[in-house]
């Protein structure tokens, strides 16, 4: 394999779980609710969805279990914040505390087994053709799962009245509520959604990414999926290249230390940091210190009956 | 009246309270605290086999706690304060980054006894204790000289600290003894655990060309990849061999039992006092894993070095040792480098054609 290739097959490799979960807290802070709790999500969801596979042997049913389990703790966060009007931080970070020990108890009893990882697609002749074969045709079908969530989250948002409804109610939801829109209905399915995706962006790391599971295997991508948002300024597009940007920093570095380049690990270790704060500066200048973060976000909404 | 009452009761419930204190205080407490999670699989695990076999040594005469995933920084002073406050006597700080953490606290309780793995700060109620993990680091060097056909090896290193870099040092140097050729790539992942990461990096280090990987990072990710591979590994702190059954070549197994064991029983016995214990192979608190997937005349090799290693004959850092600069380094312990010039050890030895990151 041409190293070219390895390169950027590992940086869509590593790209991924980003990429899935920044796009379920992307929907999620558009509609206005700003959850913290990604990272607990991921891990639960990495610890479900591995125990789902090892116990069926089959990487569509650990999938499954992820998600099922990322949603179901994204339900804890919506009752306490839509439902009790919590603060949204403070629960957020719970939330990723809580998800930390819960995914140590139920993982306890699979530490240290093996599952086969989940199969690449293969087609025959289009897989096999040099340089980029492989990268079209032949990566695992979490990968092309994310880009098509990335799509259909773009048409989601930009496409469908139910998008337009949804970005309402995260800039205004005064306005959206007025209208006669279930701000928190709406709430509800967003705060879901961000944390099936949360769910199976965990779930990928034990089935595709590297096939066991140990408690914190997340290791902070839940952190770096929220910083992506950011970075992203809220816009599935440039969520996507962000993604692929973060992914090829990582997996680059690597390969710089391993040529022997120079450069200090620690900088390039801290680099997708330091350019998340650059674009949130150059983004609040260019809009003369205006914020493109969806208006109402963060705030709770309590109807008034 | 009621206040009477009230104060009556509380000071019932306090009396009691002390009986049942005075109870379990019977009992030996004793503090970990984990850098990890228990089942890393990798460095934390092994302390946590440590403590396990504590409490199958003695029972109901102690009572252990841990606390895991406690990060290296202000998270650690507040963590060991709260096992000395739970009434722990004795409290094994394991991981390098809570020195100093451990320092300050030990200083503020003079009546608690503390020990600290890896580091090199003491003091009257703070013992340390370490393993001579470069005496393995030596052996998987000469395994790893003889092993890799493309004269390759691949290193993934966590921080740039002496402890990782005597390992670096203490493998080239065994392994330009069997293959004057060999190159090192080294890739520091700045972590001591992050799956994914330690994965990338065996990935990077296997695209370009490396047919041996190493590791001084805590998960079996990196032995996984190498075994999806087809190319050979060497585990890490546990035995990974199940990771990799045709991959694994050996491990450095930490082995902390023996001396948790006698540590607590200096506690029982109240005679407890400050140490600086560095054990290798000799003293087993280095153990290496069976030698496998590899050929009999390269397991003998492997064999004969342990053996000399722990009978005194062989010595990872004998003189002359040559630093990449060509300059011999001074030798301050006799025919090999003293205890203080490796804990200390910031230059990589010739024939590793890279650089220490920040020097």
């Amino acid at each position: 394999m041409e190293i070219f290739e390895a390169i950027i097959l590992s940086v869509l490799a590593a790209s991924t779980p980003l990429l899935i979960a920044a796009t379920g807290e992307l929907v999620t802070e558009r509609s206005g609710v700003l959850n913290l709790g990604v990272e607990g999500m991921m891990i639960v969801g990495a610890a479900c969805g591995f125990g789902g596979a090892w116990l069926t042997g089959s990487t569509i049913v650990g999938a499954i279990c992820g998600i099922v389990a990322g949603t179901l703790l994204s339900l804890i966060f919506a009752l306490m914040t839509l439902g009790l009007a919590v603060n949204q931080v403070a629960t957020g970070l719970a939330l990723t505390i809580l998800g930390v020990g819960l995914s140590g108890l139920i993982g306890a009893g699979f530490v240290g087994e093996r599952i086969t990882p989940a199969p690449h697609l293969y087609i025959p002749g289009l897989t096999d053709i040099p340089l980029f074969g492989h990268i079209l045709f032949g990566e695992d079908p979490f990968v092309y799962l994310s880009l098509a969530l990335v799509v259909g989250v773009f048409l989601f948002l930009y496409r469908t009245k139910a998008g337009l409804v949804l970005r309402a109610a995260g800039d205004n939801h005064v306005s959206a509520h007025a209208l006669g829109y279930p701000v928190l209905r709406i709430r509800l399915l967003a705060v879901m959604f961000g944390g099936a995706c949360a769910g199976l962006a965990g779930a990928y790391l034990p089935l595709a990414y590297t096939p066991f599971f140990i408690p914190g295997m997340t290791a902070g991508r839940g952190w770096i999926a929220l910083a992506l948002v950011v970075f992203a300024s809220w816009l599935p597009g440039r969520l996507l290249i962000g993604a692929y940007l973060f992914g090829a920093v990582t997996i680059l570095q690597l390969h710089a230390q391993g040529l022997g380049l120079g450069i200090p690990s620690q900088f390039m270790t801290a680099l997708p940091y330091l350019a998340t704060v650059i674009v949130l500066v150059l983004i609040s200048r260019a809009r003369a210190g205006g914020s493109t973060a969806p208006a109402a976000l963060g705030t709770v909404f309590v109807p008034d009956r | 009246m009621r206040k009477i009452l009230i104060a009556a009761t509380a000071v019932v419930i306090a009396a009691g309270a002390s009986l049942f204190g005075a109870s379990a205080a019977d009992k030996l407490k004793v503090g970990f605290i984990y850098l990890g999670p228990v089942g890393d699989f990798g460095w934390t695990y092994q302390h946590e086999l440590g403590r396990q076999a504590v409490v199958k040594e003695f029972g109901d005469k102690v009572e252990t706690t841990y606390l895991e995933n406690v990060s290296e920084g202000p998270d650690a002073e507040r963590s060991i304060e709260q096992l000395v406050r739970a009434g722990n006597k004795l409290i094994f700080t394991t991981s390098f980054g809570y020195m100093d953490p451990t320092l300050k606290v030990a200083k503020k309780y003079p009546n608690v006894h503390f020990e600290h793995a890896t580091g090199f700060k003491h003091d009257k109620n703070m013992g340390i204790y370490n393993g001579r993990f470069y005496e393995g680091r030596y052996i998987q060097g000469l395994i790893a000289g003889k092993m890799s056909k493309a004269g390759v090896l691949g290193y993934i290193a966590s921080f740039p600290i002496p402890e990782v870099i005597m390992g670096i040092n203490a493998t080239m140097i065994a392994a330009q003894s069997v293959n004057p050729n060999i190159k090192v790539k080294i890739i520091w992942v700045n972590t001591w655990f992050d799956p994914g990461k330690e994965a990338d990096a065996a990935k990077a280090l296997l695209d370009q060309g490396a047919d041996v990987i190493m590791q001084h990072t805590d998960s079996p990710a990196a032995m996984q990849i190498a075994s999806e591979r087809g190319k050979l590994a060497f585990g890490q702190d546990s035995e990974m061999i199940k990771f990799g059954p045709k991959t694994q070549l050996t491990s450095i197994m930490d082995n902390w039992a023996p001396y948790y064991i006698d540590r607590v029983k200096a506690e029982l016995d109240g005679k407890w006092a400050t140490d600086d214990v560095w054990g290798g192979l000799k003293s087993k608190m280095v153990v290496m894993a069976p030698y496998t997937n590899m050929p009999d005349d390269v397991k003998k090799m492997a064999q004969d070095a342990e053996a000399a290693i722990i009978a005194g004959k062989l010595h990872p850092f004998k003189c002359p040792v040559v630093d990449q600069s060509g300059k011999t380094v001074e030798c301050k312990g006799g025919d090999h480098l003293d205890d203080g010039q490796i804990l200390g050890m910031n230059f990589y030895v010739k024939g590793i054609d890279d650089k220490i990151p920040g020097k």
